[in-house]
């Protein structure tokens, strides 16, 4: 019998990893085993990329051991830990935009020929090979560049499949797909799992976590809190696990009292992005704006915002409101949270209040360009109390935040204008359920101020946790409108994919 | 009297958060300075101090222009050859209104407000090209540097113009309060620039740029002006700079004028401990820079080492200096 058959395929002991003396991973005993999808789940800064990173080589655990088939193993670096089968597919992509599929798929261990020169042909056909076993419509000699995030993602997984990986660790691997998206890549998972490889699926989505997993490994500050099997185990008691609250609690009561319409949006069309796009949004509203990704939706927001060319009437409190350009747009009274944080929201070498301020610096200028910065930091600390933001100070560097902490900052730089229309882009992208019910609550007090709300998400939970209306998107048009009772996954899904009986 | 309290807290809000790789600068140009004091026992005196400080006044002035255009992400390579151009220009009018009868007073004065005007007209004009023209700093400013300087090579054939007026050239010798005047100069514009750097919003919004263009742009930021400016205040710079050396010689050598300081100015800004990614940076780590390559020239003279060798002993200060600031990152 071989030794694998009895023994777990991987196996953690006493796992502990300290930085400058801080334990982010505590003593964790887990096993992985062959042919399963282990969820690993945790607020932001329980100790998952902690525990993820030892096993994909990136740290060397402070004390404890890792078996692989019941021998020891060490990895240095992470092309150790992939010679000795294990791959990571990163949240943020790493993949060199500017060459080709299969070049990145191989890249830093590209197959040569006896010559030295690179063996192209065998690269090519083992990289099309892999992808068409994923299911991928892409081509080996495309270059990254153009490709969706979803086409990215299954590159990134071709790229760790074509190192005979026996583990594959995926980071949040959903945060950019679409639902159906998400279930192409379920299937690939299901497919890896009935070949005997082992999967760690990392991800803040419960119910995601719930339908794919086969056992949940549950970390809170650092500490492994649960390993159980997911029969059972629903993702309200998941939750209560990591945080100590119950899932339903997150969204807040939804207000039912929207007064006058503030925001009106007329004919709007953007060449190449959307056309015609019609709605309308009261005081004290969260409208929604649903559809699917590249459905035109954060096109619309730019459009608004005049960060990208436009036609059509936009009337903000019955006057014509279309910007010039977005110090314009801010002036009239838009404030817009971007869905890339790191690439459009946020300054990451910039302080926390530098940035919380940036928007609205004129505000805080007291000869007309110098600026007060007592003024600033004194607003800064009102915004760190409000929104709870955890930082060293009001001056440390916005890349020393945590994913929600930077949110938090994102949101209080749009709001510090004191926009009356504020659109917020999938505001809880990568961020841990206790953000993100923060997140909520200031979006309800926001419209509960009689500001009037987008919410652009492809969360369906979300839209539906949130708003009392919904316009949907599909391919840069409106598909169609949602109201009161008719919000539900179905019917967004529906009019987000004009099939019926696409499950959400 | 709030202005008073407020630029005190200022004070202690920047000497609290002084970051490390800000005072790297200061700290290497102090060691230099002990390690030069004891290699030559006329180091230290008032006279050679001074004469350092008004070598590197020159390209230290350019040095604080170009700071902003590298804090804002991009780079000018025309200095040195926009120097000459706009101090051709000036001598040129000088010499006009002399000869015309105007008293050299006005004609010096004059002198000054056309290179300063002909520097920010220039550096207007590299900015229009790169922001409005979407071509790259690096690519614009290599063409307007061959381009300048083959104007000021045509104007002068090749040749060297002589100022008129005994006044410039004493100008440029004068000093006041026992200091050189380009060093007082350099001194109050550092003042003034580091002021618009750290305290202004035009100083933010060229930080916010230079760290991520595409983010300061969705936070309401016009990019392509706050860019424009700095490309013309490091115009500016430069015609108060080229001014400078023209009274110092009394005349422009359209061959010689400049030759390198692009060099020099850029190098002042990178051992100042200034990001060339953008996004980071301090004038007073520039001036610091600029100091530093003066001493190393200084030193090297006083030991006796060949000038021909001084390039190879720059070009080690200035990959050593980027190490040493990547190593503390």
């Amino acid at each position: 019998m071989r030794p694998g058959m009895t023994t777990p395929f991987i196996r953690v002991r006493a796992l502990r990893k300290e930085f400058a003396g801080n334990a982010v991973l505590r003593d964790v005993d887990a096993e992985i085993r062959r042919a399963e999808i282990l969820g690993l789940i945790g607020e932001n800064g329980a100790g998952k990329s902690t525990f993820m990173k030892i096993l994909a080589g990136i740290y060397e655990p402070t004390s404890g051991s890792m078996e692989f088939e019941g021998e020891k193993v060490a990895f240095g670096s992470p092309a150790d830990a992939r010679r000795g089968g294990v791959s990571i597919v990163p949240q943020e992509f790493n993949l060199a935009p500017d060459l080709t599929v299969e070049e990145n798929v191989f890249l830093g261990a590209e197959l040569r020929l006896r010559a030295g020169t690179l063996d192209r042909a065998r690269m090519r056909a083992r990289t099309a090979e892999l992808l068409s076993e994923l299911g991928a419509n892409v081509s080996p000699q495309h270059r990254i560049h153009g490709l969706s995030a979803a086409q990215k993602q299954l590159v990134e997984v071709a790229k760790a499949l074509a190192f005979d990986a026996r583990l594959l660790i995926l980071d949040e691997p959903t945060t950019m797909l679409t639902r159906r998206e998400i279930d192409r890549l379920f299937a690939v998972m299901r497919t890896l799992r009935s070949r005997g490889m082992a999967l760690v699926y990392v991800s803040h989505k419960l119910a995601e976590v719930k339908a794919i997993c086969d056992r949940v490994l549950i970390l809170k500050d650092g500490e492994l809190v649960r390993e159980a099997p997911i029969e059972g185990l629903e993702p309200p008691e998941m939750a209560r696990c990591m945080v100590g609250r119950e899932l339903r609690e997150i969204y807040p009561p939804k207000r039912k009292t929207p007064g006058q319409v503030v925001l009106e949006v007329r004919g709007l069309s953007s060449p190449g992005a959307f056309a015609d796009v019609s709605f309308s949004v009261r005081e004290g509203e969260i409208l929604g704006l649903a559809g699917l990704v590249g459905a035109g939706r954060t096109e619309v927001a730019e459009a608004l915002m005049s960060l990208r060319p436009s036609t059509g009437t936009v009337r903000l409190g019955g006057t014509d409101a279309k910007a010039r350009d977005p110090a314009h747009a801010v002036q009239r009274g838009f404030g817009y949270l971007s869905e890339d944080r790191q690439g459009s929201g946020v300054l990451t070498a910039m302080g926390v209040a530098e940035n919380m301020t940036i928007v609205s610096l004129e505000r805080y200028c007291t000869l007309p360009y110098v600026v007060d910065r007592d003024k600033e930091q004194a607003q800064a600390r009102t915004w760190r109390e409000r929104f709870g933001i955890k930082a060293k100070d009001l001056n440390a560097v916005l890349e020393s935040l945590s994913g929600g902490n930077q949110q938090k900052v994102s949101l209080a730089k749009t709001l510090d204008p004191g926009p009356r229309v504020v659109i917020v882009d999938e505001p809880t992208r990568g961020v841990d359920v206790a953000a993100k019910q923060e997140i909520y609550r200031f979006l309800a007090e926001l419209a509960a101020r009689k500001a009037a709300l987008l919410l652009i998400s492809s969360e369906l939970e979300e839209i539906i946790g949130m708003c009392d209306r919904v316009v949907v998107m599909r391919e840069g048009r409106v598909a169609g409108e949602l109201e009161g009772r008719a919000v539900g996954e179905h019917e967004i899904m529906y009019l987000a994919t004009g099939l019926q009986g696409v499950s959400a | 009297m709030s202005a008073i309290s407020t630029s005190a807290n200022a004070v202690f809000e920047r000497v609290r958060h002084v970051e490390k790789e800000r005072y790297a600068a200061f700290v290497a140009l102090a060691i230099l300075t002990v390690v030069s004091s004891f290699l030559s026992p006329f180091f230290l005196q008032w006279q050679n101090l001074l004469n350092i400080l008004r070598q590197v006044s020159y390209t230290g002035i350019i040095g604080l222009g170009m700071t902003f255009v590298i804090v804002s992400g991009g780079i000018d390579l025309s200095v040195g050859s926009m120097a000459a151009f706009v101090a051709s220009l000036a001598i040129l009018a000088l010499n006009a209104l002399v000869k015309a009868g105007y008293s050299p007073d006005l004609a010096v004065a004059v002198s000054v407000v056309c290179s300063v005007l002909a520097g920010v007209v220039c550096g207007f004009a590299n900015g229009f090209l790169i922001t409005k023209g979407r071509i790259a700093p690096f690519i614009v400013t290599l063409g307007t540097m061959a381009l300048f300087r083959s104007l000021s090579l045509y104007m002068a054939d090749a040749g060297e113009f002589q100022s008129a007026a005994a006044l410039f050239g004493a100008v440029g010798s004068a000093v006041l309060l026992r200091i050189p005047v380009p060093v007082l100069v350099m001194i109050a514009l550092a003042a003034g620039l580091a002021f618009l750097l750290t305290r202004t919003r035009y100083g933010r919004y060229v930080r916010a740029v230079g760290s991520n263009a595409r983010v300061a742009r969705y936070s309401a930021i016009d990019v392509d002006s706050t860019r424009l400016v700095a490309y013309a205040l490091n115009g500016l710079m430069v015609g108060v700079s080229a001014i400078l050396i023209a009274m110092r010689f009394n005349s422009v050598g359209s061959s010689t004028l400049g030759v390198n300081y692009e060099l020099d100015a850029i190098a002042a800004v990178i051992i100042g401990g200034t990001s060339m990614a953008g996004g980071r940076g301090t004038v007073w780590g520039s001036v610091v820079g600029a100091i530093t390559l003066g001493v190393i020239n200084n030193m090297l003279n006083m030991v006796g080492i060949s000038p021909y060798l001084q390039g190879t002993v720059k070009g080690l200060v200035i990959i050593g200096a980027v190490f040493i600031q990547r190593q503390r990152q």
